[in-house]
């Protein structure tokens, strides 16, 4: 597997049969579950699921920014650039950070640090990978904010977070993400999730160009399905720590295969069958307990398809077509 | 695309910010309390610098002559003590011990009550747990008694007063940086730094220190105020300044049996004292409230 991987020079990350438990005084959680997937070299990966499903775990794992304890990656394999990250003592894999992969979250508005300027934020990233003058590491962080089209970045680098909005905020943080010569990877965990919609419009478009200019690849994590169609190239969805389908973007929106896939999309407002209707559909029941959750589909409970199979065992992957896989028993039998 | 981009962006007004020194005077202005804190302090603090300067004689010169003379005779502005010493004189030189005495020890517990309470709260686990049962035994014992406990161990002087003080205002300080911490640490500012390579170290003290500033500076300048307290009461007890250094505890300890015969001798060196206090303790109350969000306008 490794050898394999060292000469695909293709793939930039390779995610192995990744387990993240979380174990607690109530017991253990079982935060993601056997997940597997690539990503290729400037390319935009999408991890879409709802609330609670492993998402965000499952990215924080990459750098491990997982709190542990509580949280144990049990088993599985990371690999960047050939290199296993798990076997990466936390000097090393600190290298890595804000390097060759770096963040930006949810938060806006609180991820940024109160009491020092943007501009010296972005500096100390700087400094803290390579051996630069403050003087230089100033500078670039000013080009940053440039690029990351802030108006007047000179002034706006002498800027505190609190006498920014919401959108310039996010730039800042794509700004910071982005203090590395070469970012390879790009984990953005809900990047929009915080900001209004024209804003997120933009700090999506700012994302492809960065993403066309600098060479880097990108994991997008969220939970909107309209920002998945406008950004991503392929998409891995996520289900109670499973991962249940993974699909090219456009497959996965012409030919959804897994229920819970076509449950999303129908809940979509914007889906052509609710023109002149005012309900929306929503995906009856509740997400399982993680904590006492099977060994079978985790999503049996919620799919109307479901046979006694589905409550015995997981199911096994079904490639439908190259590159579009369904983890599904019922799969070709839905409607 | 781009262009439209920035249109949009720039009708957000970019005001020129006042500078931080400009804000900051803005608010102390508005704190009246402050102000008397800072004016009287500031007052202090001159005359402790320039002493030599200011004082009309000697504080240790002796005068068996004109000894316990009243305020404004034989030269004397606030009269002299029992050898004949210049009281003013020897206040204003006590004012520049204890000006060291307070910045010394309140330097002393600020270094090491950072340092254990940063530790404490970030790492928490068995180390937090230890460190702060250790802390509640220090707790324990009368703020006092722990003074005396100390100074009585390394023997009296007024070195050993000012590490004692130091050592009993420790606790608190880690307690409060500890909560701070505590607090701070959790918030998603930390994360994203971590995510970006910031080491421990870095977090601990270049990323959550600075953002818990503000009580530690409310509490270091009431601790002042009460370190100069302390070590009055050490040299009142004897177990600080020794005879004749110029110290205001140690001048009220060795006076107080003039006090029906010669009150000045008492009085003045215990109004420098409570002034002192004070002006810590009302520039303190109004940091508090200057650093406070929720007071600003």
């Amino acid at each position: 597997m490794t050898e394999e991987l060292k000469n695909n020079n293709e793939i930039l990350l390779s995610i192995r049969g990744l387990e993240v438990n979380f174990h607690t005084y109530r017991g253990i959680i079982q935060a993601v579950r056997s997940v597997s997937f690539d990503i290729k070299k400037g390319e935009t990966l999408a991890l879409v699921g709802e609330s609670g499903c492993g998402k965000s775990v499952t990215a924080h794992a990459i750098n491990q920014l997982i709190p542990m304890p509580p949280g144990k990656i049990d088993k599985g394999e990371i690999f960047f650039e050939g290199k296993d990250l798990l076997k990466l003592s936390e000097k090393e894999i600190r290298a890595y950070r804000g390097d060759k992969i770096s963040m930006i979250f949810q938060e806006p508005m609180t991820s940024l640090n109160p009491v020092f300027k943007i501009g010296k934020q972005i500096a100390d990233v700087f400094m803290t990978h390579h051996k630069i003058s403050k003087k230089e590491a100033w500078d670039r962080a000013v080009r940053l904010l440039e690029l990351v089209k802030i108006p007047s970045p000179a002034s706006r680098a002498n800027s505190y977070p609190h006498q920014l909005s919401g959108g310039m905020r996010q730039r800042a943080m794509i700004a910071m993400a982005l203090a590395s010569p070469e970012p390879g990877l790009m984990i953005a965990d809900e990047p929009t999730t915080a900001l209004d919609v024209t804003i997120q419009a933009q700090i999506l478009r700012l994302l492809a160009e960065l993403k066309a200019e600098i060479e880097m690849s990108v994991l997008l994590i969220t939970h909107d399905m309209g920002v998945v169609a406008e950004t991503a190239d392929r998409v891995v969805v996520m289900y109670a720590g499973r991962k249940v389908e993974e699909a090219e973007v456009h497959d996965l929106f012409e030919h959804p295969g897994h229920p819970y896939t076509l449950g999303l999309l129908n809940s979509l407002p914007s889906n052509e069958k609710y023109k002149g209707q005012t309900r929306l559909e929503a995906i009856t029941g509740q997400v399982p307990d993680l904590l006492t959750i099977g060994l079978w589909c985790p999503f049996e409970n919620r799919c109307k398809y479901a046979k006694d199979i589905c409550r015995k065992e997981f199911p096994e992957k079904t490639e439908v077509e190259p590159g579009h896989s369904i983890w599904c028993h019922q799969v070709g039998k839905l409607d | 695309m781009s262009e439209q981009l920035l249109d949009t962006e720039s009708i957000e007004p970019i005001e020129k910010e006042p500078g931080r020194f400009r804000e900051a005077l803005h608010q102390l202005k508005k704190n009246k309390g402050a102000i008397a804190g800072l004016i009287i302090i500031a007052i202090f603090l001159f005359i402790a610098v320039f002493a030599p300067v200011i004082a009309p004689h000697d504080p240790l010169s002796q005068n068996i002559e004109l000894r316990k003379s009243a305020p404004f005779t034989e030269g004397f502005l606030l009269g002299s003590d029992d050898l004949g010493r210049d009281l003013l004189s020897r206040i204003i030189y006590g004012g520049r011990i204890s000006m060291i005495i307070g910045v010394v020890s309140v330097g002393i517990a600020l270094v090491f009550g950072i340092l254990i309470g940063v530790i404490s709260g970030y790492y928490g686990g068995w180390l937090d747990k230890i460190i702060m049962r250790l802390i509640d035994i220090m707790l324990a014992f009368p703020y006092v008694l722990l003074t005396i406990v100390i100074v009585a161990m390394l023997g009296p002087s007024l070195t050993n007063a000012m590490i004692a003080i130091g050592i009993s205002q420790i606790p608190r300080y880690v307690r409060m940086v500890r909560a701070s911490v505590l607090a701070e640490k959790e918030a998603d500012y930390v994360v994203a730094e971590r995510s970006l390579g910031a080491s421990n170290f870095e977090l601990m003290f270049r990323s959550i220190l600075p953002n818990c500033l503000a009580p530690i500076s409310v509490q270091a300048s009431l601790g002042v105020g009460e370190a100069i307290l302390s070590s009055a009461a050490l040299s009142f007890l004897g177990l600080g300044a020794q005879p004749p250094t110029p110290e205001w505890g140690l001048m009220i300890a060795s006076s107080r049996e003039f006090i029906t015969s010669a009150w000045w001798i008492v009085t003045f060196p215990g109004i420098a004292t409570l002034l002192a206090v004070l002006g810590f303790n009302l520039f303190g109350d109004g940091l508090r409230d200057m650093l406070d969000p929720k007071l600003r306008d």
